[in-house]
């Protein structure tokens, strides 16, 4: 009912459960309904892909976070990566909506793993694909196409850029040097995504924020990519654990 | 009856009946509660400590220094007729959450402080019995509906589970007013459920009395951030008026360098993580957490204290407090630096850090840290520490621990506009807890500051006097210039 584009709900599948965030995939007021889409990395998000429709999340808070900030800005390029295509969906939407003329990139690993394909290029005034394998579209990276983009001298007023921290950490480089505004929607790890805990913090210029609450999107020339990286390695071991627990107990 | 007394005079028992504990040794390997609490005949036998004392023009009783007013020599005479039924009646008129109060009260500075036995002698231990009685009607009263008085047709919205939020709920609900809480997180309880940890408040008991809440009719709606979903404003559509009591939630850091290195923590990420996700029995639930061969914890307030216990029972080898001022200053209750020194916690006192040094990886290794001395008192009254130069030193931690303090939750005042707050970021209230906004009221951590449970207990007793008053019809509000002055005074 309140849901804007890039806000997160924060999702516990059951009483033992852990609260993972997920991005709003789409969302209806009329019906009251949300959709999330979310990639099997681990327990937590194994587990949420063996429920059947009908079952009961045990906890479910949102929206949080900042929504995207719409405005006219004209061309503007939305790159995403893997999952990042789940949360791109309703902001594309919503940058065609505001009346810009949206060029879109979507890539994966290979093309099993491409989603909301047809979903995007119903919103995009240009579109292209790429998978690493190239099993679709073009072989190799999002940000080659961004490159050529640029390189064609297209003009570009904003790039937004989602999905893993490497491919928006490489898109915020080569925008840098052009310098065109990006914006990047960040993943830190979260526990409770309502700003009482500091687990999600980054480093914005220097600064310290909370992704809950003054994200999750930041200036992608702002953003300390390699502090964040570190950051979401923090419980490497555990999540193994987790997972091979859950899987033994299957 | 005083004829009898003083034909025969009772012999006064000096000290407290005890309260068995678990062993130091053994309760640092688990996370059961610490006092074992007293049994039924203790219970008695520690009634009958009490005189059942008349209030007199200058005679301060132990119900004066109770902030939600108990009528504790009238529950302690139940109890020395064995009556439990009848002493848990007492207590509930006025108390929505005996068996945290039991717990965690800082009852020497409050009642048992103004014990007329305590003047010479221990005082009667009323925090245990208040204790002894809510884990007694847990165990053996029936769990039915609670009988409240026909619905006024007024409804209320509170906003925030923790003490002051129940509180008010509980009080509104007995007067028969149709209740709701919204709270953000999936349980109520506040800091009782994701701040104070298991061995000293068991959670089971939390959600026991929430439970007590929800069966006099008060709906609680979990998962609902004001703000985010509905505003204040948009409650204020459907309820007649609302209660604001979101707590200080938010951590304060250091600003120091190094500060989001990896093993970095706020308290509240850390005792959250640990109380509200069980991540102590990680795997069985899913939040994990780490702690390293040595964690350092800084800060020397109750939530210091918890950080560093907790880390004793998640298997640490060392726990070290480091807090700038002396063992005097310390800011936590005194039970509680006595248990952690008996757990072995290390307290390197008058000292504070100025850098947080990490590995190549961006982990935390090292705590870079300077002495104090303690110069002339500061406007807070404390005694200001002053930087001894060239004293610093390091000290090797894995895991460091942030318990500085916390500053109120911004949400709601930023979502609703016509509520002032004072500098601190604190809701600016008068003495009934009534806000710059007709039919708002705010009370607890976020109106007062961190303060403690029973002071927040308070203040949503008054609040909900006030608001029934409105609730019946006397709208009268203050003028708005109150809270202008309100704003800039604090
Ligand atoms: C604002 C935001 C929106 C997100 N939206 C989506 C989405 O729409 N769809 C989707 O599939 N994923 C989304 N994610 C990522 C998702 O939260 C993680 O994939 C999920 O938490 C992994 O849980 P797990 O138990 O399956 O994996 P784990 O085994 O716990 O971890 C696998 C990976 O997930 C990361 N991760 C683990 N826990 C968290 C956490 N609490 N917060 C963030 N990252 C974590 C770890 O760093 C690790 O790399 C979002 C993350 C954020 C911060
Ligand atoms: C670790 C620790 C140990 C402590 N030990 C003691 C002790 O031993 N004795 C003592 O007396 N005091 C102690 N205190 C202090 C005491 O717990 C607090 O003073 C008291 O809990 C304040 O109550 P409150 O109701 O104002 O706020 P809180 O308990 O903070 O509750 C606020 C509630 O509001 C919810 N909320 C916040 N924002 C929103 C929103 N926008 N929408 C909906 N819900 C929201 C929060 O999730 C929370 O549940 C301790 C505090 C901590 C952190
Ligand atoms: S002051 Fe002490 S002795 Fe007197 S009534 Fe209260 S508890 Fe009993
Ligand atoms: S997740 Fe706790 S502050 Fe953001």
């Amino acid at each position: 009912r309140k849901a804007k584009a890039g806000q997160f709900i924060m999702v516990t599948p059951t009483e033992h459960g852990e609260r993972i965030p997920l991005t709003m995939a789409d969302f209806s007021p009329e019906k009251g309904t949300i959709t999330i889409a979310a990639l099997e990395v681990g327990k937590t998000t194994r587990e949420l892909g063996t429920l059947k429709a009908g079952d009961k999340l045990f906890s479910l808070v949102g929206p949080l976070g900042l929504p995207t900030h719409l405005h006219k800005y004209g061309n503007v390029v939305s790159i995403g990566g893997g999952i990042g295509l789940a949360l791109m969906y309703p902001v594309v939407r919503s940058f065609k909506q505001s009346g810009n003329h949206t060029i879109n990139i979507v890539g994966a690993r290979n093309e099993k793993l491409l989603m909301y394909e047809s979903e995007i290029k119903s919103v995009s005034d240009e579109f292209f694909v790429c998978t690493d394998d190239g099993t679709k579209g073009h072989k190799g990276f999002v940000s080659d196409i961004l490159k050529d983009l640029i390189a064609k001298g297209n003009k570009i007023d904003l790039v937004y850029a989602v999905g893993p921290i490497i491919m928006m950490k490489v898109i915020a480089n080569i925008t840098k040097a052009h310098n065109i505004k990006t914006i990047v929607s960040l993943n830190p790890i979260m526990v409770d995504g309502t700003g009482m805990c500091g687990s999600c913090r980054v480093i914005i210029k220097g600064e310290t924020k909370f992704g809950c609450v003054d994200g999750p999107e930041f200036d992608g020339h702002e953003v300390d990519f390699e502090n964040l990286t570190a950051r979401n390695k923090r419980y490497m071991p555990e999540e193994q654990i987790a997972l091979r627990r859950w899987q033994g107990a299957k | 009856m005083a004829d009898e007394v003083k034909k025969e005079p009772r012999k006064i028992v000096p000290k407290k009946y005890p309260m068995p504990e678990q062993d130091p040794k053994e309760r640092t390997k688990n996370f059961n509660e610490v006092p074992i609490g007293q049994d039924a005949q203790t219970a008695i036998l520690e009634a009958q400590r009490c005189l059942q004392c008349k209030r007199g023009p200058n005679r301060k009783l132990c119900m004066d220094g109770c902030p939600v007013e108990i009528e504790i020599p009238a529950f302690i005479k139940q109890v020395q007729e064995g009556n439990f039924e009848e002493a848990i009646k007492i207590i509930r008129q006025k108390q929505n959450l005996p068996a945290v109060c039991g717990r965690v009260c800082p009852y020497e500075n409050q009642c048992e402080g103004n014990c007329v036995v305590g003047k010479k002698n221990e005082p009667v231990g009323i925090g245990r019995l208040e204790r002894f009685l809510a884990d007694w009607e847990r165990k053996e009263m029936k769990k039915g509906k609670i009988e409240v008085p026909p619905s006024t047709g007024k409804k209320v919205a509170v906003v925030g589970g923790g003490p002051a939020g129940l509180t008010v709920a509980g009080d509104l609900a007995r007067l028969g007013h149709k209740v709701s809480v919204f709270e953000a997180l999936q349980y109520c309880g506040g800091v009782l459920i994701y701040g104070i940890p298991e061995f000293r408040l068991p959670k089971e008991i939390v959600k026991a009395e929430v439970d007590y809440i929800s069966r006099m009719g008060v709906d609680i709606k979990n998962d609902f951030v004001v703000g985010k979903l509905d505003t204040v404003d948009e409650l204020l559509q459907e309820h007649d008026v609302v209660f604001v009591a979101t707590g200080a939630g938010l951590p304060d850091w250091t600003g120091l360098v190094g500060e989001n290195l990896n093993g970095i923590m706020s308290a509240n990420e850390y005792l959250t993580r640990v109380n509200l996700m069980k991540a102590f029995k990680f795997p069985e639930y899913d939040t994990p957490i780490r702690v390293g061969e040595r964690v350092v914890t800084i800060g020397g307030g109750n939530v210091a204290m918890d950080c560093a216990r907790t880390s004793l029972r998640l298997g640490c080898k060392e726990s070290v407090i480091l807090y700038r001022r002396s063992d005097a200053e310390l800011p936590a209750r005194r039970e509680e630096i006595h248990h952690a020194k008996d757990e072995g916690v290390r307290f390197e006192l008058l000292a504070a850090p100025l850098e947080f040094i990490g590995d190549e990886c961006g982990n935390v290794k090292q705590v870079k840290a300077i002495r104090m001395q303690l110069g002339e008192p500061d406007a807070s009254g404390r005694r200001r520490p002053i930087k001894i130069p060239g004293s610093e030193f390091l000290i090797d931690a894995q895991t460091v621990l942030i318990a500085i303090g916390q500053s109120p939750n911004p949400l709601v005042p930023m979502t609703t506009p016509d509520l002032k707050t004072t500098k601190e970021g604190t809701i600016a209230v008068d003495e009934e807890g009534r806000t710059s906004k007709k039919a708002v009221w705010a009370g607890g951590d976020i109106a007062s500051g961190a303060a403690t449970v029973i002071l927040a207990m308070g203040d949503g007793k008054r609040a909900a006097k006030s608001m029934h008053k409105y609730l019946l019809g006397d709208k009268s509000w203050p003028s708005p210039e109150v809270f202008e002055k309100l704003s800039c005074e604090m």
